[in-house]
């Protein structure tokens, strides 16, 4: 067995146009979540005279991080509703984008060790059923033709008792993602800025009407958030305040193997998961670190509580070696589930909260997002993420639920 | 791995320790004559400074008590530790929790 050849890149990506000194809109953050809302806003809503800043470099902040894990087995109705929709256009966009992202469809294993997580894990699976997600209860057995290297035996500390499983879950090469958005929204006249730092807000008394940069200050008729852990920080300048705290949250991959793992597995209660990239690295991840944090770095007992448990379920990787290490920083509301919407300021427009889970989003994000800037209504699968919700205590509360602990 | 020093037993590692979450969120005076928006406010906003924060942790391994700890979000650095009934100490940077 040979792992896949990466696909070869288009010779050419993306413009790197000086900032004008306006737009229509302007997106702050260049990672998945604000590439996807200018793609849409240019495919769905005709608007092109967009600028995405970036004060890094583009898909840099926790679209490079991430372990991009794609599924849609939510437990609640909304979050069904809105991962489901970024799933089936995940089924389509290669396709539309042109661009071979490598999304692999290989299924996401969540396991149960608890008769609790037995419980959970079957009403999930029913749960999605009824909202059209595919879903299966697997008996360890079952579990164990799915993926052949998992320990199921009956003598481990935390055994496993069953699974969950999502056949049209997956993974999809994250940075190639990013690029093919890129260039479409590029193509479509959308201004990629990348280097632009976004530091303050122009605002016309409630209204926001532009912001400030590092390169000068950019005019906007509406300016959408999507800078992921920093959106707090961010809206904070704007005078508006959001329930998210960011934390670090880490991954990290071994060498290349062969192909030996041929689908994702989750586990919450050991905490761990994995997968096999294409070229063949073991990529993990765990939990969040318990405190605030914007370093980049996280806690190394982390790291050895998932490989702790990595190696429990897969003896076969105790021998193999840890390759690289990093973190990312995530913003996570109270309810675990993501803000979408409108904010008390009128023309600014908030993404944030998707915690360690925003990757699977990334075009239902971008989709719902842009219907918002452009109409400055919520589209009906946004309308639930609302900021309101905090106050007026309809939550979303999928800690738990959201078949992984945040 | 952070060294935090309990007020009481000095200097321990992170893994012995619970997170609390921001420090000096007092509990609302008049309850009965708060709006939804104040509740909502008491309950889920809490500040999430780039800088200095004040927080709660637990020696929950050790004594099992709560105090607050002064630390930077950035450097991860542990400015300072102190009791419940001390008055957060004042740094020269000071940012966050000044609601
Ligand atoms: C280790 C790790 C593993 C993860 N695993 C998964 C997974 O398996 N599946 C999944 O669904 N999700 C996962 N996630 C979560 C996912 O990565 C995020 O939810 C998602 O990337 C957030 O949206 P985004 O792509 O727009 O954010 P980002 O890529 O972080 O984009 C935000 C951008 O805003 C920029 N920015 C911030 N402030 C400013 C400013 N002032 N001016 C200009 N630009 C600014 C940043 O530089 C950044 O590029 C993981 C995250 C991490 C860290
Ligand atoms: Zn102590």
């Amino acid at each position: 067995m040979t792992a896949e050849p990466l696909p070869e890149h288009p010779d050419f990506l993306w413009r790197n146009p000086e900032p004008r000194s306006s737009y229509d809109v302007v997106i702050v953050g260049a990672g998945g979540h604000g590439l996807a809302t200018a793609y849409y806003l240019a495919k769905n809503h005709g608007i092109t005279n967009v600028a995405v800043l970036e004060k890094g470099w583009l898909a840099g902040g926790n679209m490079a991080r991430n372990t991009t894990i794609i599924r849609s087995n939510y437990l609640w109705d909304e979050s069904a509703a809105i991962y489901e929709y970024a799933l089936k256009l995940w089924e389509e966009l290669p396709e539309e984008l042109d661009y071979d992202f490598l999304f692999s469809q290989r299924g996401v294993l969540n396991l149960a060790h608890t008769l609790q997580d037995v419980r959970e894990g079957v009403r999930r699976v029913n749960a999605n059923r009824l909202n059209g997600v595919d879903a299966q209860w697997l008996e360890p057995d079952e579990v164990a033709k799915v993926c052949p290297i998992l320990n199921v035996s009956s003598r481990t500390r935390y055994p496993v008792l069953g699974g969950t499983f999502q056949p049209r879950a997956g993974i999809a090469k994250h940075d190639h993602v990013a690029w093919a958005l890129a260039r479409r929204a590029d193509e479509m006249g959308v201004d990629l800025i990348q280097g632009c730092e976004v530091t303050g807000f122009l605002k016309d008394g409630d209204r926001v009407v532009g912001v400030e940069t590092n390169r000068g200050r950019i005019l906007a008729g509406r300016v959408g958030l999507a800078s992921a852990g920093h959106s707090s920080v961010l809206a904070e300048r704007a005078g508006v305040r959001l329930p998210v705290q960011s934390h670090p949250l880490q991954a990290l991959v071994s060498e290349l193997h062969e192909p030996v793992h041929p689908t994702v597995v989750m586990s919450n209660h050991v905490h761990v998961y994995v997968s096999q990239a294409h070229k063949g690295e073991l990529v993990m991840g765990a939990g969040v670190d318990s405190y605030n944090g914007y370093g980049q770095r996280g806690s190394f007992h982390v790291i050895e509580q998932q490989m702790a448990a990595a190696v429990e379920l897969f003896p076969v990787f105790a021998r193999a070696h840890v390759l690289r290490t990093w973190g990312g920083i995530v913003d996570v509301s109270p309810d675990a589930s993501p803000i979408i919407g409108t904010t008390p300021v009128e023309n600014l427009y908030v993404n944030c909260g998707w915690g360690t889970g925003g990757f699977k989003a990334t075009p239902a994000a971008g989709w719902t997002f842009a219907h918002t800037i452009a109409t400055g209504e919520p589209h009906p699968l946004n309308a639930p993420f609302a900021l309101e919700r905090f106050a007026t205590g309809a939550l979303i509360d999928e800690h738990g639920a959201a078949a992984v602990a945040h | 791995m952070l060294l935090i020093s309990c007020p009481w037993c000095g200097p321990r590692d992170e893994t012995e320790y619970h997170y609390g979450g921001q420090a000096h969120v007092p509990y609302p005076e008049t309850p009965a004559d708060l709006t939804d928006e104040q509740w909502a406010e008491y309950v889920f906003y809490r500040d999430n400074p780039k800088g200095p924060f004040a927080e709660r942790w637990m020696h929950s391994t050790g004594c099992r008590r709560w105090f607050n700890v002064l630390r930077d979000t950035v450097t991860y650095e542990v400015l300072r530790s102190y009791r419940l009934d001390e008055p957060r100490p004042e740094l020269p940077q000071a940012g966050g929790n000044n609601r």
